[in-house]
C-alpha cells in the first residue's frame, strides 16, 4: 500500500516535472505569446524569407508587430512581382461557432489585405476566402494547433 | 436525482370508466416510463406480394419501429414480446384488459395490415389497458413501399393522444456527412428518417458543403457550398435535385435560414470583411439589408411568427445573442451571462431560444426565454454545438465533436438528441460521422 502511494506520488512528481519543463520549452523557444503563435513549424514561404502566413490572437483579428512585419515582407515581395496575384486564405481554430467562425476568417483575410493595401498592392491583385475552422493545418485539439489554426495564408494564385 | 421527470398516471382504483386514464406529462422528466406493449401487427391472409417488401414480416417490423420511436422518447417503456399473451389478430379486435395487465402494461398497441392492389391499407388501436377502453383508432391508405413512414405515423398519432403534444416521428432530418482525416475532411449533404433509416447523399463530396436547412415544406434546402471554390449559400430542391445560387453578392454569403413562411432566405454576406444580415424575397428575388454595424453579424433566425430574428454578434465585444424585428430595428441584447452565445433557434412554439454556450474551454446546449431570462443549460461537453428544434419543440438534435490526439486520431463528429427538460441525451445513429444537423417538420402535415 504504502509502496504503491510512494510510487504514485514518484509518479505525479515526474508528471509535475515534465508538464513544467514542456511549458518552460515552450515559453522559450517562443512558439506561444499570449495565445498568438510565433514558431515556424507550418510556415511556408512565397520566397526566402518571405512567410506566407500571420497567426492571430482568439478571437480577434488585429494584426500583431510580427505579423505587420510579416506583411511587409509580403508587400515588397508583391511589389517585385507585379504580375503575381495572391488570394488571403482566412482560418479560425475549431474552439468556435462553424459560422461565426467563417465571419471571423473573412475578418481576418480582410485585415491581412487591407495591410498589404496600405502598403501599395493594389487591391484587384488580393482575393480573400474564408475556410472558417473547416481546414485546419494542424488537426490537433491542444491550444499550439489552435494557435497553428488561427490564421491567414498568403497563397499564389497564378 | 433524476427524478425530475416523470410520467402522471391517474389512478384507476375509483374506475371512472368514461374517460381514458392514462396520459404523460411530457413537460416534465420522466422517472418512471410508461409500460407499453406494442403488438406485432396482424398481417391479412389475403395480402399479395408487392415488389420485394417481405410483406408476411411487415407487422413485426413495423410494431418494432413504433416500439423504438418510443424507447427514444424516454417517455415510454416498450414490454418485451415474449411476454405477450394474446395474438395479434384477436388482440386487436378486443384485448382481454385483464391478461395485459398481467405484464404489467398500461397501454397497448394492436393493428392490422393488407396489402392488395399496390395498396397499404393500415389500421391500428391504442387500448388503455387500466380503463379497459379503446383511446383512439385511425385507418390509413397508402403505397406499401411507406411502410416505415406507416411506423411513424402510428407513433405520431400514439404519442399525441398519450401526451396532448403533436409528434415528431415522420419527420427526417438532414445534416452533412463527414469522412476522411480531419484536416482533410470531405463533407456531403445527407438525409435521413429521424431514426437514421434511408440515409440519402444529396451531393458527391467534391465540394465542401456546410448548415443545410430546411424550408417549412421540407422540399427545399438551403445550405452553404464551396462550389468553384466561392462559398456560397445555394438553394435545393430534393425532389428535383436542381440548385441555384442564392442572389449574385460580391462575396461570401453563409448561415442561412428559411423564413417561417418559406418566402425568404436570412443569411449573412461578408462585405470587405465585416458580415452583416441579409434577406432575399425567393420569388421577387429582392435583397434587403436587415443589420448595418461593424461587427461580425450571423446566425439569424426568423420567430415562427415571422415577426423577430434572433442573431449573435460580436458587437459587445464578444459573441452574444440579440433580438430585433424583422425589418433590423430595435436591436437588443439578451445574454448577459458568463461565457460567449452563439446560434440562437427559435423554437417552433415561439416560446424559447435554443443556443450554444462556451464558458472555460467547455460547451454547452441551452435554451432560455426569448427575452433572455430562464437560462437552462441542457448539456456540456468539450465541443458541441448547433442545436435544431423537433417540430414539436420538445428535443434538440445537435452535434458534438470529440479532443483529437496530436495527429487528429480519436476525433469524431456525431449527431446527439436532447429533451429541453435536460433529460433523455443520446445519440443518433448515422452512417457516417456528422454535422449541422437540421430537423424537418412533420411530413405527414
Amino acid at each position: 500500500m504504502t509502496l504503491y502511494t510512494n510510487l504514485k506520488n514518484i509518479f505525479l512528481v515526474i508528471l509535475a516535472a515534465l508538464i513544467l519543463s514542456a511549458c518552460s520549452t515552450a515559453k522559450k523557444s517562443g512558439v506561444i505569446d499570449g495565445d498568438v503563435y510565433t514558431g515556424t513549424e507550418t510556415v511556408e514561404y512565397l520566397a526566402a524569407g518571405v512567410p506566407d502566413r500571420v497567426f492571430f490572437a482568439t478571437n480577434k483579428s488585429s494584426l500583431t508587430t510580427a505579423s505587420r512585419a510579416t506583411l511587409r515582407k509580403q508587400a515588397t515581395f508583391l511589389r517585385k512581382n507585379k504580375n503575381l496575384n495572391v488570394t488571403i486564405e482566412g482560418h479560425a481554430d475549431e474552439r468556435g461557432t462553424r459560422e461565426y467562425n467563417l465571419a471571423l476568417g473573412e475578418r481576418r483575410a480582410n485585415a491581412a489585405r487591407d495591410y498589404l493595401m496600405t502598403y501599395g498592392i493594389s487591391g484587384k491583385r488580393i482575393s480573400v476566402i474564408s475556410y472558417g475552422k473547416e481546414k485546419p493545418v494542424n488537426p490537433a485539439s491542444s491550444p499550439i494547433a489552435w494557435s497553428q489554426n488561427r490564421r491567414s495564408v498568403t497563397v499564389k494564385v497564378n | 436525482m433524476k427524478k425530475i421527470l416523470y410520467i402522471l398516471i391517474i389512478n384507476t382504483l375509483l374506475s371512472v370508466k368514461s374517460y381514458a386514464l392514462i396520459e404523460i406529462d411530457i413537460t416534465r422528466g420522466n422517472l418512471d416510463p410508461l409500460p407499453i406493449a406494442v403488438s406485432p401487427l396482424h398481417v391479412d391472409i389475403k395480402s399479395e406480394e408487392f415488389e420485394n417488401i417481405k410483406v408476411r414480416e411487415l407487422g413485426n417490423k413495423i410494431s418494432q419501429i413504433i416500439e423504438n420511436n418510443f424507447k427514444n422518447t424516454g417517455l415510454f417503456n416498450p414490454l418485451k414480446k415474449e411476454a405477450f399473451v394474446q395474438k395479434p389478430d384477436i388482440a386487436h379486435l378486443k384485448p382481454r384488459f385483464e391478461d395485459w395487465r398481467l405484464i404489467k402494461a398500461q397501454a397497448l398497441v394492436t393493428g392490422k395490415i393488407l396489402v392488395k392492389n399496390e395498396k397499404l391499407k393500415v389500421e391500428f388501436r391504442l387500448w388503455d389497458l387500466t380503463a379497459a377502453q379503446e383511446m383512439t383508432a385511425l385507418a390509413f391508405t397508402t403505397t406499401p413501399s411507406n411502410w416505415r413512414r406507416v411506423a411513424h405515423i402510428i407513433s405520431d398519432k400514439i404519442y399525441e393522444r398519450l401526451t396532448g403534444e403533436n409528434g415528431y416521428f415522420d419527420t427526417r432530418i438532414i445534416y452533412v456527412a463527414e469522412s476522411g482525416p480531419k484536416n482533410q475532411r470531405v463533407k456531403k449533404l445527407a438525409i435521413m428518417d429521424q431514426d437514421g433509416s434511408n440515409t440519402k447523399y444529396l451531393t458527391l463530396g467534391n465540394e465542401l458543403v456546410l448548415t443545410p436547412r430546411f424550408n417549412p415544406t421540407n422540399q427545399m434546402v438551403t445550405y452553404m457550398s464551396y462550389f468553384r471554390n466561392m462559398p456560397r449559400v445555394y438553394l435545393l430542391d430534393i425532389e428535383t435535385g436542381t440548385q441555384e445560387v442564392v442572389g449574385n453578392f460580391p462575396g461570401m454569403t453563409f448561415a442561412p435560414r428559411f423564413s417561417p413562411d418559406g418566402k425568404k432566405i436570412i443569411m449573412s454576406f461578408a462585405k470587405e470583411g465585416n458580415s452583416d444580415i441579409y434577406t432575399m424575397d425567393l420569388e421577387s428575388r429582392i435583397v434587403e439589408r436587415i443589420t448595418e454595424h461593424s461587427s461580425i453579424d450571423t446566425s439569424p433566425s426568423f420567430s415562427p411568427d415571422g415577426k423577430f430574428i434572433a442573431f449573435n454578434s460580436d458587437r459587445s465585444g464578444l459573441q452574444q445573442i440579440y433580438v430585433m424585428r424583422s425589418d433590423g430595428t430595435n436591436v437588443k441584447r439578451i445574454t448577459f451571462g458568463k461565457g460567449i452565445y452563439g446560434t440562437p433557434v427559435w423554437s417552433p412554439r415561439g416560446d424559447l431560444i435554443a443556443f450554444t454556450k462556451m464558458h472555460k474551454g467547455r460547451f454547452f446546449i441551452g435554451v432560455m426565454r426569448t427575452d433572455g431570462t430562464g437560462e437552462r443549460l441542457l448539456t456540456e461537453n468539450y465541443y458541441q454545438e448547433a442545436p435544431s428544434w423537433s417540430p414539436n419543440g420538445r428535443v434538440l438534435v445537435f452535434y458534438r465533436e470529440t479532443k483529437a490526439g496530436t495527429k487528429g486520431e480519436g476525433f469524431s463528429a456525431k449527431l446527439w438528441s436532447i429533451d429541453i427538460t435536460g433529460y433523455n441525451e443520446r445519440r443518433l445513429s448515422t452512417k457516417t460521422d456528422a454535422s449541422d444537423p437540421s430537423w424537418s417538420s412533420l411530413l405527414s402535415k
